[in-house]
């Protein structure tokens, strides 16, 4: 099969034929149990003998830290959000994915440019703009979208860390308290990530079952991509 | 964001933008400084925007460049964070209110430091689409030895990015300047026709150059709000002498 490839315009300098690694993004609103399987899956392929880097969003070196101050003081736009988020992102490409796709990693990924796009989106970011802006991401191997309907969602939060401020949209002033707010909220997200299934060739997992039974279906498929040969 | 996001050309504000564009040493600063105690005189709303707005967005760009950890990438998007910011703050809502907005550099600095530095044009053009279209760009086009004598003369030493010494033109760090300014000019000329910016040739003395900004100027400002107090004080303060 043929390597790496980008969305859109591409980064500049970069070789893709040196990327030997695989990139597996997991996806997913908050909530659904992304950084549980993370941990299991990172696990799991390093008993097999694969080298793999784990990574999320807003921890890049350049920008991660003030990132999450802004989110903490709201104060930014939704533009300048947007693209704030991008930056961050295009240093974790830059300097921990790309190296390590280089090297021969896996790379499992909390969350991609989905959630980037899907959050953008619903503060009122043009779609094909952001389509646009992210056309230098790397196409994964596979992107796995943990999914849960709402009312399932509601139950594991409530179980969990209860309703968050920003989980919950807060910012968007959607409802009355943090209940409603989160439901709107969510259900907007999860519509929109529902919208990208086919665009972006999504692989739906159901994740309303035990950790075990999602973590065994995952695997499987995980098992798969890791397996392929890049050429 | 509420309404949706509006592109390049679509917004309808009762302001006016204008913006100077030009290399370093092109006396774009003096023109623009000079028209906007021109404005204020004449009794308009005046608001010149700076850059690097917010104090956050700024951090993140300090630090990547005293670290030197930024790629032409991370670059582009770092600064197009910054104007995003600016572009909310600081250039939509007085437009909303009537003002005349001045901003010194403005998204073509942009498209020509990043193409130089190897990013896709079409993809820098699409990045910054959420920018508003200036009523006017004006540039000052000057030859590069011209601008280089100018800078050389009287300013700090140049730094680091400016000089484009990321992408390796050059060892040393004035050639590498001169390397990189004229590789900016070579993008500017290409933009002139592409976004209509006017020309202004920045080698004339600064009185005639002046002069034009303002009869530009002048015909773009038909029915916008002024003051309803004419300032006197102003007046009385450009008679004293920095009056050009």
């Amino acid at each position: 099969m043929a390597g790496f490839g980008f969305f859109g315009e591409g980064l500049p300098d970069i070789d893709l034929d040196e990327l030997k690694g695989k990139l597996i993004v997991l996806e997913g609103t908050d909530g659904v149990g992304r950084s549980t399987h993370i941990g299991l899956l990172k696990e799991w392929l390093e008993n097999h003998g694969h080298a793999v880097l784990d990574t999320g969003m807003t921890r890049s070196a350049l920008a991660g830290k003030r990132l999450k101050q802004a989110k903490e003081g709201h104060t930014l736009g939704g533009i300048t959000m947007s693209l704030f988020y991008a930056t961050d992102f295009a240093d974790r490409l830059e300097s921990e994915i790309i190296p390590a796709l280089r090297a021969g990693f896996i790379v499992l990924t909390d969350r991609y440019i989905y959630s980037l796009m899907a959050r953008a989106i619903v503060r009122g970011a043009d779609p094909e703009w952001l389509r646009e802006v992210y056309g230098f991401a790397l196409k994964p191997d596979a992107i796995f979208y943990l999914r849960l309907n709402i009312d399932d969602l509601v139950t594991r939060v409530l179980q969990s860390t209860g309703f968050d401020y920003w989980e919950s949209g807060m910012d968007l002033h959607m409802g009355e308290d943090m209940y409603e707010s989160f439901v709107r909220y969510q259900k907007w997200l999860l519509a929109e990530f529902d919208k990208m299934v086919e665009t972006f060739g999504f692989t739906v997992v159901d994740a309303s079952g035990s950790v075990e039974e999602v973590f065994e279906n995952l695997r499987q498929r995980v098992e798969l991509v890791a397996q392929r040969n890049g050429y | 964001m509420a309404g949706g996001m509006k592109m390049y050309g679509k917004h309808r504000f009762p302001g006016r933008l204008f913006i100077v564009e030009g290399i370093d040493g092109s006396g774009k600063s003096t023109q623009l400084s000079l028209l906007n105690k021109w404005l204020q005189a004449e009794g308009y709303v005046v608001y010149f925007s700076e850059w690097n707005s917010s104090p956050l967005v700024h951090d993140v760009t300090k630090r990547g460049k005293k670290k030197k950890m930024l790629t032409p990438m991370t670059f582009s998007l770092i600064h197009a964070t910054d104007f995003a910011d600016r572009t909310e703050h600081h250039i939509i809502p007085p437009l909303k209110a009537g003002a005349v907005v001045l901003a010194d550099r403005y998204i073509y600095t942009a498209f020509a430091r990043d193409v130089v530095r190897g990013v896709s044009p079409k993809w820098v053009r699409d990045l910054y689409a959420f920018a508003v279209k200036p009523t006017v760009g004006f540039y000052f086009r000057t030859p590069l030895d011209v601008a280089m004598k100018r800078i050389l003369g009287g300013r700090d030493a140049i730094k680091y990015y400016e000089a484009g010494m990321d992408i390796g033109l050059s060892d040393d760090l004035e050639e590498s300047f001169r390397f990189f300014q004229a590789r900016i000019i070579d993008e500017y000329e290409k933009m002139v026709e592409e976004f209509g910016l006017v020309s202004i040739d920045a080698t004339r003395s600064i009185e005639d150059q002046q002069a034009e900004v303002r009869r530009i100027v002048s015909d773009a400002l038909t029915g916008t709000k002024k003051t309803r107090i004419r300032r006197w004080l102003d007046l009385a303060s450009l008679a004293k002498g920095s009056r050009i």
